[in-house]
């Protein structure tokens, strides 16, 4: 599953990530991160079962932790399946299939919402 | 010598014994029977396209109100259309942006909730006459309470089109998507194989007066298209068609982030294969059609051709830039397109559809000039202040703060020892070196990541860049790194304000 890690500024310097790892033995996919001196976010795959304990060590080490669950949703209706939303998702959840229609794996969603703005046709959207 | 004639392949349309096959169809029915065979076999290749085309829009006539009214401002729901005709005729375009929702809503969105039946508000106001003495008006109407809504797209089907990608270091937003920085993907547009001018490009038998699928229905070409181009392989063609009859299946409302509206638009072209020469061309392969791809990161009309690349390439899903691999995007729909192609066919095996000559031939010898200014740009080296006092990065903060005081400028171009620029002081970057402690030179507090400026930089360049990174000057640096000036929000506002 995915999930989002903020860390705030008050702890950002601390090494909240590879600690927590350690503690739990659970290995954290790191597919995006983002760190400045003001905040850090990352966006990670972690197996179902270890979910519970990576989010016990992060959260008690003061960073928030949010399940990544409500995956991009494609508007059938609104889409003319041109393929825009392919060439900008980090998360390669978009493709074409054999009849050059969209395929989409959504369980790669990292809710960005990089695809929204590039859809002409305003056919992608986070909302659950 | 193959010949055959309109009235031959008519006849077999109206006895339903034509044969008639997509343009992706031919480059089989080509590969196997050759060109000859091809032509005897083959008599009408159908092609199509769907993909965003901003110059669409339609004219809409709206019958005479009482009392007559002689419209000279027209909106739809809030959306202006141009009326300056006759007195109830508006052309409403699909790049025109509403007063009051800007990006959300335009044009192409007017048109696409007038094929859908959807009630359009229409506000319009005059100055009133002695025949039109009415001065505003407000109403609700629907697509089925106009006398006409005719369609008439200046330049559609576009032969092929460039490329998009972009090298500058942020996301930009174009007509051609968002493009991500530093060559991070590629946008394309355009139909390849079934794209309808590169399967007839010598217009043997698109022009004038050829019947076509427009957006749904039965449309016509009225001519070349504006910026029509053959020269350069960039031919574009004029449309007509009757909204009245079209469908939203084929006529789509378009969002680009930050760029604006445009109107998707379903076009496909019926090829009759009159000889030898049209089934070669109607075989054309992705691999066939070439293009360019541009570096949308110059703001400028001569953008960089960064390589040649084939639509076969483009379909792989990703193509190499700068030795990178990097993702490709469709823009418009292959998907759409053979649909659309596929239709045409349906239409001409049933005989509802029929070929013709053009009754004129489209120019072959055409480019697109681009446009003649007789005033010149306002460059960067004509506003930028030259006698601009910089301060070396090993100087105290105070000797920076001592320069400001001095000078008029509130911004200090700093520079490293080989007297190339290293970095930027404000007054403001002084002001937190003397509340924070550990910053006593220059080098400590100054900002490093500057924003710069070409001296030969069109001032409308420098603007929007000091805009989009809410800075408020620039230096202005040559080639080898030097500081030689700086640009100030400020220098621009009053060159704007002599302007007026």
């Amino acid at each position: 599953m995915m999930i989002k890690i903020n860390i705030s500024s008050n702890v950002i310097g601390e090494p909240i990530l590879a600690e927590s790892m350690i503690k739990t033995r659970t290995a954290l996919n790191i597919s995006q991160a983002h760190f400045d001196s003001t905040y850090g976010e990352i966006i990670a795959e972690v197996e179902t079962d270890d979910f519970k304990a990576i989010r016990k060590a992060l959260e008690s080490k003061g960073a928030k932790v949010t399940v990544l669950d409500y995956p991009i949703v494609r508007d059938e209706e609104e889409c003319v399946e041109c393929g825009a939303c392919i060439s900008v998702c980090p998360a390669h959840v978009f493709s074409f299939d054999d009849d050059w229609g969209i395929a989409q794996n959504t369980e790669k969603c990292i809710q960005c919402g990089t695809c929204i703005k590039m859809c002409p046709h305003r056919a992608l959207s986070l909302e659950k | 010598m193959v010949e055959k004639s309109i009235e031959e392949i008519n006849r077999r349309i109206k006895e339903g014994n034509v044969n008639v096959v997509t343009a992706e169809e031919m480059v089989g029915i080509l590969g196997e029977l050759g060109a000859k065979e091809a032509a005897k076999e083959v008599d009408v290749v159908t092609t199509g396209t769907f993909g965003a085309m901003c110059s669409s829009g339609v004219w809409l006539n709206f019958g005479h109100p009482e009392p007559p009214m002689k419209m000279n401002k027209v909106f739809l729901n809030g959306v202006e259309a141009y009326s300056g005709v006759a007195a109830v005729d508006a052309f409403i375009g699909a790049g025109q942006l509403s007063e009051t929702e800007g990006f959300d809503y335009g044009g192409a969105h007017v048109i696409e909730d007038l094929i859908r039946g959807k009630s359009i508000d229409l506000h319009a106001t005059s100055y009133g006459t002695d025949c039109y003495p009415r001065k505003t008006l407000d109403t609700t109407l629907n697509i089925y309470d106009l006398n006409q809504a005719i369609m008439i797209n200046p330049r559609n089907g576009y032969q092929k089109y460039n490329v998009a990608t972009n090298g500058i270091n942020r996301t930009i937003y174009t007509y051609m998507g968002s493009l991500l920085p530093n060559y991070g993907n590629v946008t394309y547009s355009g139909a390849g194989v079934l794209s309808p001018l590169s399967n007839d490009p010598d217009y043997q038998t698109i022009g004038v007066g050829t019947p076509i699928f427009l957006g749904g229905t039965k449309g016509h070409i009225i001519g070349e298209g504006t910026q029509h181009s053959p020269e350069t392989n960039f031919g574009t063609l004029m449309l007509r068609g009757d909204l009245k009859d079209m469908s939203a299946d084929y006529i789509r409302a378009a969002n680009f982030h930050e760029y604006g509206t445009s109107l998707y638009v379903g076009m496909g072209i019926p090829i009759p294969i009159l000889n030898e020469q049209l089934a070669q061309s109607t075989a054309v392969t992705d691999k066939d059609v070439v293009t360019n791809v541009l570096d949308y990161g110059v703001p400028s009309r001569d953008r960089p051709v960064l390589r040649k690349v084939n639509y076969e390439e483009l379909r792989t899903g990703s193509i190499e830039i700068n030795g990178r691999d990097t993702p490709t995007s469709s823009m418009s729909s292959f998907k759409k397109s053979r649909e659309i192609a596929g239709e045409l066919k349906k239409w001409v095996a049933a005989g509802e559809f029929f070929v013709n000559s053009p009754s004129q031939r489209l120019p072959a010898k055409a480019t697109c000039k681009p446009m003649r200014q007789t005033t010149r740009n306002p460059l960067v080296q004509d506003i930028m202040a030259k006698d601009v006092v910089v301060i070396d990065e090993n100087a105290t903060f105070h000797e920076a703060a001592k320069m400001i005081m001095e000078n008029t400028f509130s911004h200090l171009p700093v520079v490293s020892e080989d007297g190339k620029l290293a970095g930027i002081v404000t007054a403001w970057d002084i002001s937190k070196a003397v509340a924070e402690t550990g910053c006593n030179y220059v080098k400590d507090i100054m900002t490093k990541k500057v924003l710069t400026s070409n001296a030969t930089d069109p001032i409308d360049i420098a603007a929007r860049n000091l805009d989009m990174k809410d800075v408020s000057a620039m230096p202005v640096i040559d080639n080898d790194g030097y500081v030689i000036g700086i640009i100030t929000s400020n220098d621009i506002s009053k060159l704007f304000a002599r302007r007026r």
